[in-house]
This record gives C-alpha cells, sequence and structure tokens, in this order.
C-alpha cells in the first residue's frame, strides 16, 4: 500500500510519520511511505487540517496525530 | 517560543476502548481534583513558612510561597481545562465549520466565521491548507480572515484559565473584544474587495474539498483523543507556564508594587501601541501568556494595556506571517497586520479609558 502523511513540516508531521511507519511494520504489510510538504499537493488530496494521513490515495485522518494502534486499524 | 507549535486536536476515526480503561477514570478522579485544589493554598503556606522556615511577610518567603501555590494551581486548571476542551473539540472540526460558511454572504458570514473560531481547533502550520480550503469551496474572503483572526486569539483555554484566574468580568471583556476585533477586520477586508491580491495560484491549484475522516465513534474513542492532545499540549506547554510563574513569583516578592505602573499604567498613553509592537512579532498560546499577564496586572499594568498585549501575542505572530505570505501578495498581508493591529490598539485605548 501507499501511505502519504501530508503535512510542511511541522513536529506533529513528524510524529504522524514515525507513528505512520510504525503502525505498517507491526502489520507486516509492504508499503511505501511518501511525505508530502508541499502546499498544492496537500491542497491536492483535500486535506484542510494538517497533518494528514493519506492511503492509497483516501484521506484516513487530518488535524491530529491517531496512535500506532488506531493507524493500524486505518490502515486495514 | 517555537515558530512551529502545534496545537491541534481533532476528530480522529478511531474506535477506542472501554469506558473505565479510556478516561471514565477521570470522571471518578474529578472530585480529587478538587479536593487537592482546596488543599493548595494551606499547603504551599506550610512548605514556605513551616517547611522551609521562611519568614512570611519577607521577600523570599512571599515569592516562594507564590510560586508553590501558583506553579501546582495553573497546572492543574490547565490540565483540567485542557481535557474538556479537546473533549468538546472532537465533536467540531475545521471542514465543518467551512461547511457551515461557505452559503453566507455579508457582515452575517464574519461574524458567523468569528464565533465558530472559538470553538474551532486551528493550528498556524495548516493556516494555508486551511485558507485555501475555506477560500475554494465559496468562504467569503472577509469571513475567511474573521476566522483567521479569531482561531488562535480566543478559544476556550484563554476563557476558562481567564475565567478561573482572573474572574468572569476579564474572561467576558476579553472574548468579546477578541470576537469583536475578529468581526470587524474580517469586514473591512471584505469590503476592500482585496481578491486580487491573492497569490494566483490559491484560485488556480487543483482542489478537493474532502469531507474529512470519519467521526470519532462514542465515547471512549473520543475520551482517548482528548487524553491524547491533553498529554500533547500540557506536555508542551508546561515549561513556558512554569518560567511565566517563575518570574511572576520573583516580581511578586521583589518588585514594588507599583512597578509597572509608570511604564504600562493608564497614564502612560504610548504603552499600549508599544505593547502591540512588541507583542506582534512574539508567537504564544493562551495558556503560555497568561501567567505572564497575571504579573503585568498585579504590579499596576492597566488593563486594557494588558489585554492589548496578550490578544497581539496570541492574535499575530512572525511565523504565521511568513505562512500566509505564501497565499496573501504583500499588500493584502500589510492590510491583514495592519487592520488586526489598529483593532488591538483601539480596544486597548479603550479599556483603558472605561475601566
Amino acid at each position: 500500500m501507499r501511505i502519504e502523511v501530508l503535512g510542511s513540516g511541522c513536529a506533529k508531521c513528524k510524529l504522524l510519520a514515525e507513528r505512520a511507519e510504525e503502525a505498517a511494520k507491526g502489520l507486516g504489510a509492504e508499503y511505501t511511505l511518501v511525505k508530502v510538504t508541499e502546499y498544492p499537493d496537500i491542497v491536492a488530496r483535500g486535506v484542510m487540517s494538517t497533518p494528514g494521513l493519506v492511503v492509497d490515495g483516501v484521506v484516513k485522518s487530518q488535524g491530529h496525530v491517531p496512535t500506532v494502534a488506531a493507524i493500524q486499524a486505518l490502515l486495514r | 517560543m517555537t515558530p512551529t507549535r502545534c496545537d491541534c486536536a481533532a476528530p480522529a476515526p478511531v474506535r477506542g476502548p472501554g469506558f473505565w480503561t479510556s478516561g471514565g477514570w477521570l470522571l471518578a478522579a474529578l472530585p480529587a481534583w478538587f479536593l487537592i485544589y482546596l488543599g493548595l493554598k494551606p499547603a504551599a503556606d506550610w512548605l514556605a513558612f513551616r517547611a522551609l522556615g521562611l519568614q512570611a511577610g519577607s521577600r523570599l518567603g512571599e515569592a516562594v510561597a507564590f510560586f508553590a501555590y501558583d506553579a501546582p494551581k495553573v497546572l492543574m486548571l490547565l490540565g483540567l481545562v485542557v481535557l474538556g476542551v479537546t473533549f468538546v473539540q472532537t465533536f467540531v472540526s475545521p471542514e465543518r465549520t467551512r461547511d457551515l460558511l461557505a452559503k453566507r454572504t455579508g457582515a452575517w458570514s464574519n461574524l458567523l466565521a468569528a464565533l465558530l473560531g472559538i470553538a474551532t481547533p486551528f493550528c498556524s502550520c495548516s493556516a494555508v491548507p486551511l485558507f485555501i480550503g475555506f477560500v475554494r469551496v465559496g468562504v467569503p474572503l472577509g469571513a475567511t480572515f474573521s476566522f483567521l483572526v479569531s482561531a488562535p486569539m480566543v478559544n476556550e483555554v484563554s476563557l476558562f484559565l481567564l475565567l478561573s484566574l482572573f474572574g468572569w468580568r476579564i474572561a467576558l471583556i476579553y472574548t468579546l473584544t477578541g470576537v469583536t476585533i475578529a468581526f470587524v477586520s474580517g469586514w473591512v477586508i471584505g469590503r476592500l474587495r482585496l481578491e486580487k491580491h491573492l497569490e494566483p495560484w490559491v484560485l488556480t491549484v487543483p482542489f478537493e474539498a474532502s469531507a474529512g475522516g470519519k467521526g470519532p465513534a462514542g465515547f471512549a474513542a473520543r475520551m482517548e483523543l482528548a487524553l491524547q492532545g491533553t498529554r500533547d499540549i500540557v506536555g508542551k506547554v508546561w515549561p513556558f507556564v512554569l518560567a511565566g510563574i517563575a518570574v511572576g513569583a520573583f516580581l511578586h516578592g521583589y518588585a514594588p508594587a507599583e512597578l509597572l505602573a509608570r511604564f504600562m499604567g493608564k497614564s502612560a498613553w504610548w504603552s499600549v501601541p508599544l505593547a502591540v509592537l512588541i507583542g506582534v512579532p512574539l508567537y504564544a498560546n493562551a495558556a503560555g501568556i497568561i501567567p505572564i499577564v497575571q504579573v503585568l496586572l498585579a504590579k499596576g499594568a492597566a488593563l486594557g494595556t494588558a489585554l492589548a498585549f496578550m490578544m497581539a501575542v496570541t492574535g499575530l505572530s512572525l511565523p504565521e506571517t511568513v505562512i500566509l505570505r505564501k497565499v496573501l501578495k504583500p499588500r493584502l498581508l500589510a492590510v491583514f497586520l495592519g487592520i488586526v493591529s489598529v483593532g488591538i490598539v483601539l480596544t486597548g485605548f479603550l479599556f483603558n479609558l472605561l475601566l
């Protein structure tokens, strides 16, 4: 799966990227993780509040950092 | 304070664990919270004057007693307030606010935006996508600015902290004037028809209005999110709060009572624009700045001057200006900063005159 972490690089975006990585590894799934930091790219994905989590093109969460367990539920 | 700070908490599409394990125990712990809170003052006096053997009325004794009382008090209040606020905010999201504002026009849209700004979670690091999201679904430019001014300046944290530390009068004054400044400055910007001073990409970039993630399911999930948000926020601001109280304790014990009266008192009219000039580039949230305001007031600063300083610090900031430059051409950015600053200065003058 393709995991995208949307955000211009504030502390919360980095935390979300770390947790998403941990969650994906925990599931043992094959994945690629991309950080989307440019505003036009963030806007094009329909995310208004960062940090955002997009999985295979679908917005899964925005405006907060879910826990690792919660991210795993979103990835499944 | 750090420019990239981001104190947001918003709904999560998360199904959490059961009621008790996730936060129900906190409701049960509320009575204990109140008992401890009531015991803080005697405990602080005991610590300063008995355990440490300091003289009551001495400078050091009063400073230590002030810190020992104020530090746990403000942190306990902050914890409770932020927990309640982040819980309520799981019911609100910028996406919902945007949809509420999308079909409005005229002054009513500015008023509604300023009011929704109180309750909507917002952090300046997502100001650009939020700005574009608002403008592109048809929220009037003026209403977007009303929201941008109100959201960081007036929120539940500022409201409840001011309420518990300074009483309902100051909390009400701050909130009402904050909303008024947001309302008026957004309305003026709307009337000036400055749409052509948006950076062109704002209106041309491929855009999609998503509805956002699913809402959290049930009390447990909301509580879990609120707890996490509280840990994040309190974990980040407590050093600043303690630093503010330490400065306050020192001034409380050592500074003469009327130290600031000459510089920040009513008679020094220039102190209002000066406080705004100093406050605008600074960035701190309400929780960090309120302990400082507490000291300013105690040492003779006029209420209007202190409130203007707090509004300038929370409402406008250098990092936010840099971020907004990506969507606003210099002229519109200058108009925005100018109108809001003038609004805050006038408010400061008004309250120094009235109170």
